[in-house]
């Protein structure tokens, strides 16, 4: 019987069974940011302990860094000091800094993947939880907490427990104007935000193999948001093209040998899943959060549901999402007025994320709405480097938007990019957690970059496929 | 202090809710910070700070609840960001925190408590229902959590609670400081690391 990826790469990368029951298991990638990263490293120097493997440590700053101007030192000291210990740590531990100087910084999630650090069949880690979104390449990415950046400096190694896997195929094909981003909320509202607890997603079927590898990464960067521990896609022709020449990427003769690796660890044709879904590319529509989770979500011309719909145990959480949002059931979620914009993050703040925007916005004489405070920004130097040279910040900035340098930004609002007071925010983001854009009564709805330009624009949640005439 | 985490016996306090998610436990602005210390006071400070505007009190602000030790929750407790800062800033809140008994927990969440010493325990809605009762009726209330007999014991009876076996085995032992472990096999790492034909082999090679 065939073995699925997740079996494979974690079977390969297993150095012991624990006592425990759980697994050690071998890290390929450690990524770093300031924000989880400077406690470890406290933790390593009281060890008296070195990094072991520093050559397969990258570390980046991205949560904490300001992005209306990335000067030194930073105007708030705490972030200034967290820049100072990431730059400490990284040299004296002999860890490769992609620093903001060196024009390669950037949210860790965008930066791995376009050096070319992230590669099929490795397994990655970072102390943060949209890891998972490396899966994207055909690799085991996890998120983890901050004693365990300790360990895998420490060790290279993690504990793991293993997990289930459930193939989730989205078969057909997606109508113009829905994308990545709207087939990941679509599954996370159907299977709901804990139904892949003690899972991996294989995300498959046609829409994934037809997918970018920038809207596989976009799928797979919310798979937490589902309860998974971690998602992937099967790595295929369209991972190696895109892996290609870039900068850590195999060359050479070690292509070959690389390519070899990477197709020895697909899932087999006759792999066996603890659980397998099937959904419609054509059943998925543009689709918003209304509430609290990610979840809580309604295609663009739904309306809020009733608490009826669902079960006893969540209609608690239902009515926490009324209360919060302020919205009742049964209204429509078009027409929802909005005060901030926001195109960014992990998971939708690559090239092909503004390309998408930019595309239908040239030509007309569109304009973001006067009472809207509208937010462009790269997820790295090197996406913001692209778009200038493509003249994207142009066409952002004329159509009243404002164009930021790289970071997390208004994702978590670590830095000066907030919500004020009750503000709504339609944003390309993960999380719509109460406070999470930075005003602890702040609300955040989730939709893909494209419907939160059209958001932007007519100042109210919309139907992009309307204002933008996508046919 | 003694690694072993057997039987922990302290008052409590109940944080009532499904879903509490990380960013309420600790909201994101206090990641901000280079060592975890002085987290504790910001725990749920946001709930906190609305409950107050309402005129209402959230149990954490309760002196009646003050040298809680144990703490019982709900559902899916501490799911959303994986920010260790979480359990972080709850053993370092009051007394500091040392069991916490739910009906779920976000498995992130439950890895980082076990990695600080934090044993989670799960029993049903209804037990839980009964805790915070007994909890909330009178503070006073010493509890104990016993991960060997794997019961929680208020005044008036005993629970069974669940805990994965192997986690339960590794706070007996004492054995939930992984890190020391983990490096005891530094020949397995070596040997599985060169296996792997792209640690050995093409490994990251930089050019331009
Ligand atoms: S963009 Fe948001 S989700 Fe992604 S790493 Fe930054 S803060 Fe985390």
């Amino acid at each position: 019987m065939g073995k699925n990826l997740y079996e494979k790469v974690f079977d390969l990368h297993t150095v012991q069974q624990l006592p425990s029951g759980n697994y050690q298991v071998l890290m390929g990638l450690h990524l770093i940011h300031e924000v989880t990263s400077p406690q470890a490293f406290a933790m390593l120097r009281e060890r008296g302990l070195d990094v072991m493997h520093p050559e397969r440590t990258f570390a980046t700053v991205d949560h904490i860094i300001p992005t209306h101007s990335q000067g030194r030192p930073l105007a708030d000291p705490v972030a200034e000091k967290m820049m100072q210990h990431v730059e400490k740590n990284a040299a004296d531990f002999g860890v490769t800094y992609l620093g903001p100087q060196t024009g390669d910084q950037g949210i860790v999630h965008i930066v791995g993947p376009e050096k070319g650090l992230t590669q099929p069949g490795m397994t990655i880690c970072c102390g943060d939880s949209h890891t998972a979104t490396h899966g994207a390449f055909g690799a085991l990415a996890f998120g983890i907490g901050t004693s365990q950046v300790f360990d895998v400096l420490a060790t290279q190694t993690l504990t793991l427990s293993k997990l289930k896997v459930r193939r989730i195929e989205v078969n057909g094909k997606l109508s113009p104007g829905v994308y990545s981003k709207d087939v990941i909320l679509y599954i996370i509202e159907k299977l709901g935000v804990k139904g892949g607890v003690g899972y991996a997603y294989e995300f498959a079927g046609e829409v994934f193999e037809h997918f970018s590898m920038e809207d596989r990464m976009t799928a797979c960067n919310m798979a937490i948001e589902g309860g998974a521990r971690c998602g992937y896609v099967n790595p295929d022709q369209i991972t190696y093209d895109y892996m290609r020449g870039r900068r850590y990427a195999p060359k050479d003769k070690c292509w070959n040998k690389a390519l070899d690796y990477w197709e020895s660890v697909k899932s087999d044709a006759d792999a066996l899943y603890d659980d397998c879904v099937v959904f419609r590319g054509e059943d998925i529509e543009p689709v918003v959060t209304w509430g609290i989770t990610p979840g809580q979500s309604t295609s663009i011309n739904g309306t809020i549901p009733r608490k009826a719909d669902f079960p006893g145990h969540e209609q608690t959480l239902i009515q926490e999402a009324y209360d919060y949002m302020g919205f009742e059931p049964g209204q429509p979620i078009r027409g929802t007025k909005i005060d901030v914009a926001f195109i960014g993050s992990c998971t939708n703040g690559r090239i092909s994320d503004f390309e998408s925007v930019v595309e239908l916005m040239r030509g007309g004489s569109f304009k973001v709405a006067p009472h809207v405070r509208a937010l462009v920004v790269p997820g790295s130097q090197a996406v913001k480097a692209e778009m200038i040279r493509r003249g994207y910040d142009q066409v952002f900035s004329d159509a009243g938007f404002e164009f930021r340098e790289a970071g997390c930004s208004m994702c978590l609002a670590m830095n000066p990019d907030k919500l004020q007071g009750r503000e709504i925010s339609a944003s390309s983001s993960n999380r719509n957690f109460k406070g999470r854009q930075g005003s602890p009564t702040g609300r955040t709805l989730l939709m893909s970059p494209v419907m939160v330009a059209a958001a932007a624009i007519e100042g109210e949640v919309t139907d992009a496929r309307e204002l933008f005439s996508i046919d | 202090m003694d690694p072993k985490r057997i039987k922990m016996t302290g008052k409590a306090i109940s944080v009532r809710g499904n879903d509490v998610d990380t960013d309420r436990i600790i909201p994101a602005r206090y990641l901000k910070c280079v060592t975890f210390d002085g987290l504790g006071e910001h725990a749920f400070e946001d709930d906190r700070a609305q409950l107050r505007e309402m005129g209402q009190t959230h149990p954490l602000d309760d002196s009646r609840f003050a040298e809680a030790e144990i703490l019982f929750v709900n559902k899916n407790f501490g799911c959303g960001s994986s920010r260790e800062h979480a359990p972080q800033a709850l053993m370092r809140w009051g007394l500091g925190i040392k069991a916490i008994v739910g009906e779920s927990f976000a498995e992130i969440f439950f890895g980082n408590c076990v990695a600080l010493g934090i044993p989670c325990c799960v029993v049903d809605e209804a037990t839980m229902d009964e805790l915070m009762r007994e909890n909330e009726s009178d503070a006073r209330t010493s509890f104990v959590v016993d991960i060997e007999t794997r019961e929680v014991k208020g005044n008036r009876r005993s629970y069974p609670v669940t805990i994965p076996a192997g986690v339960r085995q590794q706070f007996i032992d004492g054995r939930w400081d992984m890190t020391a472990e983990l490096l005891a096999a530094r020949e397995r790492i070596s040997a599985t690391a060169s296996s792997l034909p792209y640690f050995g082999g093409w490994k990251y090679t930089r050019y331009g």
